[in-house]
């Protein structure tokens, strides 16, 4: 398909740059990443309401906590492998423990953030943190999205982390369509198979449902952009429909998305199920483009599964 | 400098002693909790909660109130102790300690206890929780006070030295923190495990207002907090020479009631020692 590209990270600052507008109870913290996570904009409008803490994750989040408990909105931004990773304890203790009230928005996802490789690819993230209750868990799909969820998550009380990509992503949703925590869309209605998926791999999916429709398949492209709370009821209705489900995800298949979903399946209506991620592995340097193929981030990988799927419903 | 007479002095010492009392039942009552690192700054939070601070009891969430942190979270019966005597929750509660469905967990919880600001326990998070707050009273323009209660052996954390580049790099002069100087960690002296000697220093390097003090002298506590309000556009480190278990004298200097509650006959010649006959 011919899409646009949008920037998730551009619509994160046109976001903050709105809301800090409006509120200002928002606060802006970073840790010497500002001119990639875009949070310098802000910074540079609203000087007052910026701390950069320096190259100290650790802090960033201690520090966010306490800013949080005395009555502000903050949102704390970095990589998301550090983000997540290097001060998952402080998260925990200082965030979500106490339910401060802290928007986690990290840049630089996955296995796309190309050529820094391995070490800077977080393919962990979103395992790390849909662990940990009263977090919430935001992958949008698209820039149009990411500017709405970091809208939606200023506006809800309690710890968030939204998962934001380095590179421009297809655009998938529609400016006017709405977009709520918690509630999943479908953006093609299908009958022979789900295909459940969160970031830029809705594009893929999307792409991949054009393919099968070739082959006279029809899929359902479900857009879970809340990985936590997952909304199961939309996932079971589609999945009740179809019989079968193909998550995707740029994320290791290892307690990410597609273990969400696989959660609420077992247990409530078990199908045919395909997961396409990352497997047990780190990625490494290369275009993002590259690397979407080697590790079987494609359409054809989706669509592939969801033949396998189908195959295996029982009818 | 405001000079205390010795009425205050001593009822500020009465105090002490009450809490120290309480931190021995509690515990007791529990049969496990720190008894050893709560008496070592039982006379630091009363001057803190008794005369330092302003807040209120039946408002705990009112803008205009200092806060007061506890990063050393394990220590958390003599904070509690000090909130329930403040008039935050009955004293009688007190003994619920660590009891399942009691809101006086085994580490500080800020969404089960009144008063208590931030949950702790996972060590060398305190400064920089404290650190956030006193950002936020500086955005507000309130003249709140953030007090941080850090441990010396906590200190071997990293996020302390995080925290402390940033409470100076920002002139957090209404952050004033403590180390409970008592020397000792679970393993051993601190000299020992891991040195974190010249202290001083080191906190002078960071860009702090130091003070050294005796932190069982009721009065070198209260001069402290004064000075330290005092210091614009820096934050303070007083650095409380304590003793470990201070009052109790099997406790005193002794690792093994970091974490360990007395049993019955401790618990009677504790209390005897306390002043309190039972």
């Amino acid at each position: 398909m011919k899409w646009v590209y949008t920037s998730q990270r551009k619509e994160y600052a046109n976001a903050l740059l709105d809301i800090g507008q409006k509120r200002t109870d928002v606060v802006v913290l970073d840790a010497d990443l500002s001119s990639s996570t875009r949070t310098s904009e802000f910074a540079k409008k609203f000087p007052e309401r910026f701390f950069n803490v320096g190259i100290a994750e650790q802090n960033l989040m201690g520090t966010a906590a306490g800013l949080a408990v005395s009555g502000k909105t903050v949102f704390a931004s970095t990589f998301a492998v550090f983000a997540t990773g290097r001060c998952w304890d402080q998260i925990r203790q200082s965030i979500a423990y106490p339910n401060s009230n802290v928007k986690i928005v990290a840049t630089h996802a996955g296995i796309t953030v190309g050529g820094d490789g391995a070490s800077h690819q977080a393919l962990e993230d979103i395992a790390l943190m849909r662990t940990l209750p009263n977090m919430y868990v935001i992958v949008p799909a698209d820039g149009v999205e990411a500017y709405k969820a970091v809208k939606a998550v200023a506006e809800h009380v309690g710890p968030c982390y939204v998962r934001l990509g380095r590179s421009d992503v297809p655009m998938v949703t529609a400016i006017d369509s709405p977009f709520e925590i918690g509630k999943a869309t479908i953006l093609r209605e299908g009958s022979d198979v789900s295909l459940v998926s969160c970031g830029q791999m809705v594009a893929v999916c999307l792409d991949a449902a054009e393919a099968l429709q070739e082959k006279g398949i029809s899929a359902e492209v479900v857009n879970m952009s809340t990985v936590k709370p997952l909304d199961a009821q939309t996932l079971l209705r589609s999945v009740r429909k179809t019989g079968c489900v193909v998550t995707a995800e740029e994320h290791s298949v290892r307690s990410g998305l597609g273990s969400a979903v696989a959660c609420v399946l077992a247990q409530h209506h078990p199908a045919p199920m395909k997961m396409v991620g990352t497997p047990d592995c780190f990625g490494e340097s290369g275009e993002s483009a590259e690397l979407m193929c080697r590790y079987g981030l494609t359409a054809d990988e989706v669509t592939s599964s969801a033949e396998e799927v189908i195959g295996r419903k029982i009818t | 400098m405001t000079l205390y007479d010795d009425r205050t002095i001593q009822m500020l010492e009465a105090k002490a002693n009450i809490l120290r009392r309480h931190v021995i039942k509690m515990t007791y009552a529990a049969q496990s909790g720190h008894p050893g690192g709560s008496l070592s700054y039982a006379d630091i939070i009363t001057a803190l909660f008794f005369k330092i601070m302003r807040f209120r009891p039946q408002e705990p969430m009112w803008e205009g109130r200092d806060k007061f942190v506890l990063s050393k979270g394990h220590a958390a019966p003599v904070y509690y102790a000090a909130l329930a005597e403040a008039g935050y929750f009955p004293v009688d509660d007190l003994l619920s300690l660590r009891k399942l469905g009691s809101y006086l967990q085994g580490h500080p919880c800020r969404m089960k206890t009144p008063g208590v600001e931030i949950s702790t326990g996972s060590l060398g998070q305190g400064l920089s929780v404290a650190n956030g707050m006193g950002l936020a009273a500086k955005l507000d323009r309130r003249s709140s006070r953030i007090y941080c209660l850090l441990g010396d052996g906590e200190l071997q954390e990293g996020q302390n030295w995080e925290a402390a580049m940033l409470a100076s790099h920002y002139k957090l002069d209404n952050v004033t923190a403590f180390v409970d100087r008592n020397k000792m960690q679970i393993d051993g002296p601190t000299e020992q495990v891991m040195s974190l000697e010249p202290l001083v220093d080191k906190w002078k390097a960071f860009g702090w207002n130091v003070i050294e003090i005796n932190g069982h002298d009721m009065r070198q506590i209260l001069d402290a907090c004064e000075k330290a309000a005092g210091v614009m556009g820096r934050p303070t480190m007083i650095i409380a020479h304590t003793i470990k278990g201070k009052g109790v004298s099997f406790m005193e200097g002794a690792v093994a009631f970091h974490g360990k509650a007395p049993n019955a006959e401790e618990y009677r010649i504790a209390l005897r020692e306390l002043g309190e006959n039972i």
